[in-house]
Parts: structure tokens; C-alpha cells; sequence
């Protein structure tokens, strides 16, 4: 069937239609979350699809973050954090996210295009465990309290020193929601002023009942001077204290802290074990202004059993305080059970934004993670770095290519301008070819592309040679160029398929744009394959039909 | 028609020890620097955080130096890049504390030291530059842990050790094994002569880079094979010729193809060089070398190899006798092939 021009012609033809064909832009559906209503837009995607480091994104690896809970069976949390993951991604709206699990113990996110890396970051990595509990009516803390001062005079901890080295640590354990305000001033007035009445229980002087610093009173609930935090918090951590925390109650700091007239302070919660309900139960979840406040809250809704539960559970502690505790944080001062409560209630979230909301209600929505997920490897390349390298790789390649067809053209002449025609269609192969097997096209895919018309000549220049030397040896035209591409055939698939081995040893150890580079130029040795041996040889047939006497081939 | 090289006949083989002096002049210096220096890995390989930003105004890199020693990121290396208000900040993060696995915290710290020496900012740029009072902002992150970091670099020392076996394995079968081991030790000259290279140059070795070297193998093992092929094709014809002979006829002939070939390749890499970016240079740099190294070890090193190999062992196969299965049979032409006249 390759035999006649005509056959050869329009194999040419469609596969040329072909490549044209599949790199055609196709629009994509994307539902994006916008002001809390899920708004469908379409985004144009052009193909081949451009890498992360070409039109900016995300790429994250995550793994389980078990330094504070041990996972008992780590493989099946990390397939349920997969699929949390894929739901939350899903629901954040991005164009063609890749959620992969790479081994037995690694997820990989890519996220294209995403504009506020910081704000992608949170939904990914946000554990988003809810659950709500009482507030401990025991008095617990106040009883045990003496019994951990002595504890820790024993151990030597002394009040005062230490408050001010745990700065940065209070910040950095309140997730940077306190405003980044130097704080020294109010720090040395408020160790005094702490330190000053209560001299002897370290802890005492540090956890002090709400109602004593001008709280409205609620059982179980604690102010500590937000300074103060990070010391209170490792004390409370210390094997020989937290032996001496009653049984039935555990602890939770606020999610925020409060201002009580220039002092801020950190809110420390003794809730009961027993959890009331938790996430898992909840159905929907949606962001909302608060009609009165004109703070951001999220409603959410629990499945019939979690409601029943619930009821049953609100109905038993009926002007008891509740807490909801998001990711081991108490959300807001818990509110008061006035009634039995169902299906539905909400979360007040103090001074956060309508976006951080919705945020949230996505996460809660799509589920929590088992444990924790940390970033082990994360890379963000933004909008205009991706420009900048496109527009140099395609600059490089325009004058890479000009100097190429340059050469061809003034050392093989006529032939070298068929050549260069191959050239082209070599291009299109290599990029539809890139398109039809969805690969994406990488920075180092664009330089491996570059290089690729320099290397791609190479069996057009193996052949263009044997001709030659046919011809010295005093063939006729036509022999020449049969025996010509004959003979020149080993060396090309020999030279080719080492080169394609090499290139599938970088694809199997690359991560995404080593990947792309191997990809491209497995499919451009492949391109210029087809091209060099079998498009270069149609247009020397229809040459040699156009004219079929001649005697001096310009080569 | 233009010819270069068209009755080229000289004689390589003879120069074979010269050569491999002059690779072991230039490969020796760069391989005693490796030890004493190290390789320049990237934080890809060891872990640790890059940020590129892009600042309003110029800023001078010994000033972003103490300033970010002064908040907690001592030893961070700053590099320009381009211009004088885009800068690339390494740092490799241990402290004490700070989990070095978990990037978000080890990120987190230099985003928040960048912020204390440069006031606030560090959103990601968008298509413009800022200027002006804008803040400054991010133009790439890479944050990684050196665990991913170590996996990566066993990974790609495989990768560049396994390749070697698949060729050779493939040229055992298409060849023989003479001319594979041959091409295989053409090849290790190349890996060991391009990480002289970069040690020399102290070009930091990346994925870009490495994946420059794996490039690198495949084009010089490209030209090895067409010489190794004409060999394999002059045997058959020449068949009471020296071995000496016939693989310096072997590579006059496929000179002109060489010339031709590197040609068209340099100029590719030349564009990428001149017009590619800060990124993509230290790839076209590595190939660049390559195409100078992979022509040379094919000419003064796989073929005196493949020459003492056959000395040592001859083989009736290379001599041509075996028919070739794998190769069609060539239509060979009664009369002898002229050969050119010896100088």
C-alpha cells in the first residue's frame, strides 16, 4: 500500500489532519465555588496541556503527619484521605487536578493555574475533624489544679521566665490568626502583673477561671493571658501533670483569642470525653452571613441517624454549654443548649471572612482526614515565571529551527528544502502526537522539543549522505536514492531505539517535568522517524514522477 | 554540491593514546575538585526551599544576605536572576524543633524571615511585574523534604545506571557484544567526563540536569552506533583489510554525517542557551558539552575499545562471517568498493 504516491499522499494527509485535529482547543466545564453558590464557567484548554511550571500551579506531596496521632492501619487512612482529597478538590473547582497515590504511603496533588497557593494549601492540608462536646460542669481543673503546682515544684518549674522565648511558638501554634503586632510591652506588664498575686502555683497563676477575668461565667471554661499560651500548653503536656487531669474530661484551646480591655487572652477549654457527634455524620455544609452579627457562619446538616443521635444527646443537656471543635480547636465561646436539637445547627467563626467559610464548609463537607496529611515536597511556580519560559522556548525554538533550515538548506539544496518540508509536518506529528496520548508539555519538554529539530535532521542527514555516496559510486538517480534510504535504515532504527531506551529510563524515574521531557522526546524520535524516512521519501517519488529523466539530483 | 570531509581519510585510531591522555588531563582536575567540593546538588536532591521573588525595586543580595542570617535563616544562598530585582533564595532549613519533612513549616519560616527583611508580601505574581509601592511576590516555590530529596537522587542514579545495561543489552542483541561493551564504555567516558564538567563549572545539578545527562548518553550512543554500524557494514566488504583500517574508513566516512549532524544540534542548543531562560541554561550548557564529548568518545574511544577488544577476544561474528539475522541482507554489488588511496 505504500507503494503508489497517490497511497503514500494520503497517509500523510491524515495523519497531518489527524495531529491537527486532536490539538485543537476544547473547553472544559468547572464549577467554582463564588460567593458561596457553585457557578459553572468554561475554561479553554489548549493542547498539548502546558505543565505546572509552564502556566503556573501547584504541585503538592503529601504523606501522613503521624508525630501526634499514630495511624493503626496507615494504608487504608491514606486511601480514605485520597478520597477526601479528590472530594475537597472537586468541590474547590480547578481545571484538570491530578489526585494520585504514588507508592504505598505518598499522595500527589496538582493543581494548574491556582492564583492563591495559600488559600489551596488550607483545603488540602485541613484535617476538618468536627465534633462537638459539654463543657465539663465538674469543676475537674479546679480541683487538680493544686495537685499539678506541686507536681511541678518538684520537677523545678518555676513561675515567670520562659514566657517571653515562646513568642513566636504561641504564633505559630495559633496558625498565624493573631495579628503579627510586637507584643513585648504587653508580655513584661502582664508576667508581672501574673506573677505578682499568686506566688507559688505556676499553673494557677497562669489558668484562671473566665468569670475572674471578666468572662461571662461558664463551667469549663479558662482564661490564660495569650503570651502565656505556649508555656501553659507544654506544661499541661509534661507526663506528670497531664497524669494528674481527672478522668472523664480532656482539654481544647479556642480558636481565636479574646480581648479583654487591652489584654488578649487565649481561651482554654476542660470539655467531657464523651463526644456528642462527630463530622462524619454531617450531610451538607454551607457558608452564610450571620443576619444579625453580619458574621460569616456555616450551617450544616447531620444524616437521619447522626440527627437522631443528636437529638437524643441535646435533649439530655438542655442548658448545658456546648462546644464545637474544629481540628482540636474550640470554634467560638460554646453556646448555650436551649432546646433539643436535630438535623441542623451552625458554627460561628468570629472575625473570619465569607471566602474562609465557604472554605470550610467545602472541607466538612467532603469529609475529614483521618490523620493529619503533611507537605513533604510542595512547588508553586506562578503565572508569570510560566509566561516568561513559554515565550523563551518558543523563541528559542524559532531560531533554533531558522539556523537549522539554514544549514540543510545550503549544504543539501533542493533536498535540503524537502527536508526542511519534512521538518515542519515533523513538528505537527511530534505535538499531535503529544496531544493524542494527553501528555503534558513541560518546561524541559519544551527544550527537549528545541533540541528535537536539531537531532530530528539527523536521519534525514544519514540518508542525504548514503545518497551521495550512491551517487559518487555512480548510480543512477533513482537507484541512488532506493539504495540510499536502504542502507542508511539500519544505522537510523539502531541509533533511535537506544535512544528511545534511555529516554524511557528518565520517564520512569522523572517526576512531572523530567516526565514531559521524556515523553517528548520519545515522541519526537518517533516523529522524525516517520517523517525522515517515510515523508521525505514521497517527496522525493512525486519529484522523480515530476521529472522522471533526470540525470543530477541537487543534494 | 558543498562537501565537507568528502574523501576524508584520516587516521583517528592512531592518535587513540593522545586522546585518552587529553581525557584524562581534562577529566582528572575535574574529578579531583568533586571530591574536595562536592557536587552543587539542588535542593530537589538534598531538601530544603527555593524562592524566586520578584521585588519592586532593586535590591542588593549581600543586604538580603544578613538580613535574612538576622531572622533565623543563617547560610542561605541568594543568587540574581536576570535583573537586579529578581533573586532565587536557597536555604536548607535545620533547626531544631522543625520537622525538616514537613515543608509547610520550614516554607513557612523563610516566607516569614523574606517578610521581616522586606516588609509584607509574598503572594504569587501575577502576569506583571510589581513596581512601585507594590509588594513583592513569589514567583516559584520548591519545598522539599530531604526524604523525597533522597529518593530522588537514588532514583536518578539508577535511572542513569539501569539505561546503561538496557543498551548495552539492546546492543548485545542488534550488534554483538564486542561492540556493547565497546559503546558502553564510550559511555561511561561521557557520564564520568560531563560530571568533571559540572564540577568544574559548579553548575548545580538538578532533575533538568540530570535529565540533560541521560540526553546526553542517548546522543553520544547515537553516534557511536553509526560508526559502529559502518564498522559492521566495512567488515563484511573489507574483509582483508586490518581492523585498524577498517575503523578508520569507518569513521572518515560517516564524518561528513557527523559534522552535519552536531552542526544542526549545536545551533538548537545555541538558541536555547542564548534564548531559553535561566532555567533551561544549565540543561543546554550540559548538552552542549555533551555533543563535544559524545563525538569525541565515539571516535577515540569506542573504537580503539571495540579495536583492543577484538584483539583480545577476535570473534568470527565481528569479522562478519556469522550472517547478520536482525539486519536485512544488503544487496551488495559484484565489483569491490574503491578505496580512497592512503596519504
Amino acid at each position: 500500500m505504500f507503494s503508489s504516491i497517490r497511497s503514500r499522499i494520503i497517509i500523510i494527509v491524515i495523519l497531518a489532519l489527524a495531529c491537527v485535529w486532536s490539538l485543537r482547543p476544547t473547553t472544559v466545564k468547572v464549577t467554582k465555588v463564588v460567593d458561596g453558590r457553585p457557578v459553572d464557567t468554561t475554561e479553554i484548554l489548549y493542547k498539548p496541556a502546558l505543565g505546572l511550571d509552564l502556566q503556573g500551579g501547584m504541585h503538592l506531596a503529601l504523606e501522613l503527619d503521624q508525630s501526634r496521632t499514630v495511624s493503626s492501619d496507615p494504608a487504608r487512612d491514606l486511601d480514605l484521605a485520597l478520597t477526601v482529597l479528590r472530594k475537597r478538590i472537586d468541590e474547590f473547582g480547578v481545571a484538570e487536578p491530578l489526585i494520585q497515590k504514588i507508592g504505598k504511603e505518598r499522595i500527589v496533588v496538582e493543581l494548574p493555574g491556582v492564583r492563591d497557593p495559600a488559600r489551596a494549601v488550607a483545603i488540602v492540608q485541613r484535617t476538618a475533624a468536627l465534633e462537638f462536646r459539654i463543657t465539663d460542669e465538674t469543676s475537674a481543673l479546679d480541683k487538680a489544679l493544686p495537685a499539678m503546682d506541686r507536681a511541678l515544684r518538684q520537677l523545678g518549674v518555676k513561675a515567670g521566665p520562659g514566657q517571653q522565648e515562646d513568642q513566636s511558638a504561641v504564633q505559630q501554634l495559633l496558625g498565624g490568626d493573631s495579628t503579627k503586632k510586637d507584643s513585648t510591652g504587653d508580655s513584661t506588664k502582664a508576667t508581672a502583673q501574673d506573677t505578682t498575686p499568686l506566688i507559688g502555683g505556676v499553673l494557677s497563676s497562669l489558668i484562671r477561671p473566665g468569670s475572674e477575668v471578666g468572662l461571662q461565667p461558664m463551667p469549663g471554661e479558662y482564661a490564660v493571658p495569650q503570651q502565656a499560651t505556649a508555656r501553659a500548653d507544654s506544661l499541661l503536656r509534661l507526663p506528670e501533670v497531664a497524669r494528674l487531669m481527672p478522668r472523664g474530661v480532656t482539654w481544647r484551646w479556642s480558636a481565636a483569642p479574646i480581648s479583654i480591655g487591652a489584654q488578649p487572652y487565649q481561651l482554654l477549654y476542660i470539655l467531657e470525653d464523651e463526644v456528642m457527634i462527630t463530622g462524619t455524620s454531617l450531610v451538607d455544609a454551607q457558608a452564610q452571613l450571620d443576619q444579625v452579627t453580619q458574621g460569616a457562619i456555616v450551617t450544616f446538616q447531620l444524616d437521619r441517624a447522626g440527627g437522631r443521635i443528636f437529638s437524643r444527646k441535646t435533649a439530655a443537656h438542655v442548658n448545658d454549654y456546648m462546644a464545637i471543635i474544629l481540628d482540636d480547636r474550640v470554634q467560638g465561646r460554646p453556646p448555650v443548649i436551649q432546646s433539643q436539637i436535630g438535623r441542623s445547627g451552625q458554627i460561628t467563626l468570629g472575625n473570619k471572612t465569607i471566602q474562609e467559610a465557604q472554605d470550610l464548609a467545602l472541607t466538612l463537607k467532603a469529609g475529614a482526614l483521618p490523620i493529619p496529611l503533611k507537605i513533604v515536597d510542595r512547588r508553586e511556580v506562578g503565572p508569570s515565571l510560566g509566561a516568561d519560559s513559554i515565550r523563551g522556548g518558543i523563541t528559542a525554538g524559532v531560531v533554533g529551527t531558522i539556523l537549522v533550515i539554514l544549514i540543510m538548506v545550503i549544504y543539501y539544496k533542493a533536498s535540503g528544502a524537502l527536508a526542511v518540508g519534512a521538518l515542519a509536518l515533523y513538528v505537527l506529528f511530534a505535538l499531535g502526537g503529544l496531544a493524542m496520548i494527553d501528555a503534558t508539555m513541560t518546561l524541559p519538554g519544551l527544550a527537549g522539543l528545541v533540541l528535537s529539530i536539531g537531532i530530528a535532521v539527523d536521519a534525514n542527514v544519514l540518508i542525504f549522505e548514503r545518497i551521495r555516496e550512491e551517487l559518487v559510486h555512480g548510480k543512477t538517480v533513482r537507484l541512488a536514492i532506493d539504495d540510499g534510504f536502504k542502507h542508511a535504515m539500519n544505522a537510523i532504527v539502531d541509533s533511535n531505539v537506544s535512544a528511545v531506551l534511555t529516554a524511557l529510563f528518565l520517564f520512569q524515574f522523572g517526576t512531572g517535568p523530567v516526565k514531559g521531557f521524556a515523553i517528548t522526546l520519545i515522541m519526537g524520535i518517533a516523529a522524525s522517524m516517520v517523517t525522515a524516512i517515510f515523508v521525505t521519501r514521497t517527496f522525493y517519488m512525486i519529484w522523480l514522477e515530476r521529472k522522471p529523466g533526470m540525470s543530477t539530483l541537487s543534494i | 554540491m558543498i562537501r565537507l570531509f568528502a574523501n576524508a581519510n584520516y587516521d583517528f585510531i592512531s592518535y587513540r593514546w593522545k586522546a585518552i591522555w587529553a581525557t584524562v588531563i581534562i577529566v582528572i582536575p575535574g574529578l579531583l575538585l568533586l571530591l574536595i567540593r562536592g557536587l552543587n546538588y539542588s535542593i530537589e536532591f538534598t531538601g530544603g526551599t527555593l524562592v524566586q521573588i520578584e521585588s519592586p525595586r532593586p535590591l542588593n543580595v549581600a543586604d538580603l544576605r544578613t538580613g535574612l542570617d538576622r531572622n533565623g535563616i543563617p547560610g542561605s544562598e541568594i543568587t540574581e536572576f536576570g535583573s537586579s530585582q529578581e533573586f532565587v533564595v536557597r536555604a536548607r532549613l535545620q533547626r531544631e524543633g522543625v520537622d525538616p519533612n514537613n515543608t509547610q513549616e520550614t516554607a513557612g519560616a523563610v516566607t516569614a524571615a523574606l517578610q521581616k527583611v522586606l516588609g509584607a508580601g509574598g503572594a504569587t505574581c501575577l502576569e506583571r511585574a510589581p513596581t512601585g509601592t507594590e509588594p513583592w511576590c513569589v514567583k516559584r516555590t520548591e519545598a522539599v523534604g530531604p526524604k523525597v530529596g533522597g529518593e530522588l537522587r537514588q532514583k536518578a542514579f539508577l535511572a542513569i545506571f539501569l539505561s546503561f545495561f538496557a543498551v548495552l543489552a539492546y546492543l548485545a542483541y542488534r550488534f554483538e557484544w564486542r561492540f556493547g561493551l565497546a559503546a558502553v564504555i564510550a559511555t561511561a567516558h561521557d557520564i564520568v567526563a560531563t560530571i568533571a564538567f559540572i564540577a568544574v563549572l559548579h553548575l548545580e545539578v538538578s532533575l533538568v540536569v540530570v535529565a540533560a545527562i541521560l540526553s546526553m548518553v542517548g546522543y553520544s550512543l547515537n553516534d557511536t552506533i553509526i560508526i559502529f554500524d559502518r564498522v559492521r557494514e566495512n567488515l563484511r566488504k573489507m574483509k582483508r583489510e586490518s581492523f585498524i583500517t577498517v575503523l578508520n574508513r569507518s569513521i572518515n566516512e560517516t564524518l561528513p554525517r557527523s559534522v552535519l549532524t552536531h552542526g544542526t544540534t549545536l545551533s538548537s542548543l545555541l538558541a536555547l542557551t542564548i534564548f531559553g531562560g535561566e532555567v533551561i541554561r544549565p540543561f543546554a550548557l550540559v548538552m552542549f558539552f555533551g555533543v563535544f564529548t559524545g563525538t569525541f568518545s565515539s571516535i577515540f574511544i569506542a573504537s580503539p575499545v571495540l579495536m583492543w577488544i577484538e584483539r583480545k577476544w577476535p570473534g568470527v561474528a565481528a569479522r562478519g562471517l556469522k550472517p547478520d539475522k536482525a539486519a536485512p541482507a544488503p544487496s551488495r554489488k559484484p565489483q569491490p568498493e574503491p578505496v580512497s588511496s592512503k596519504r
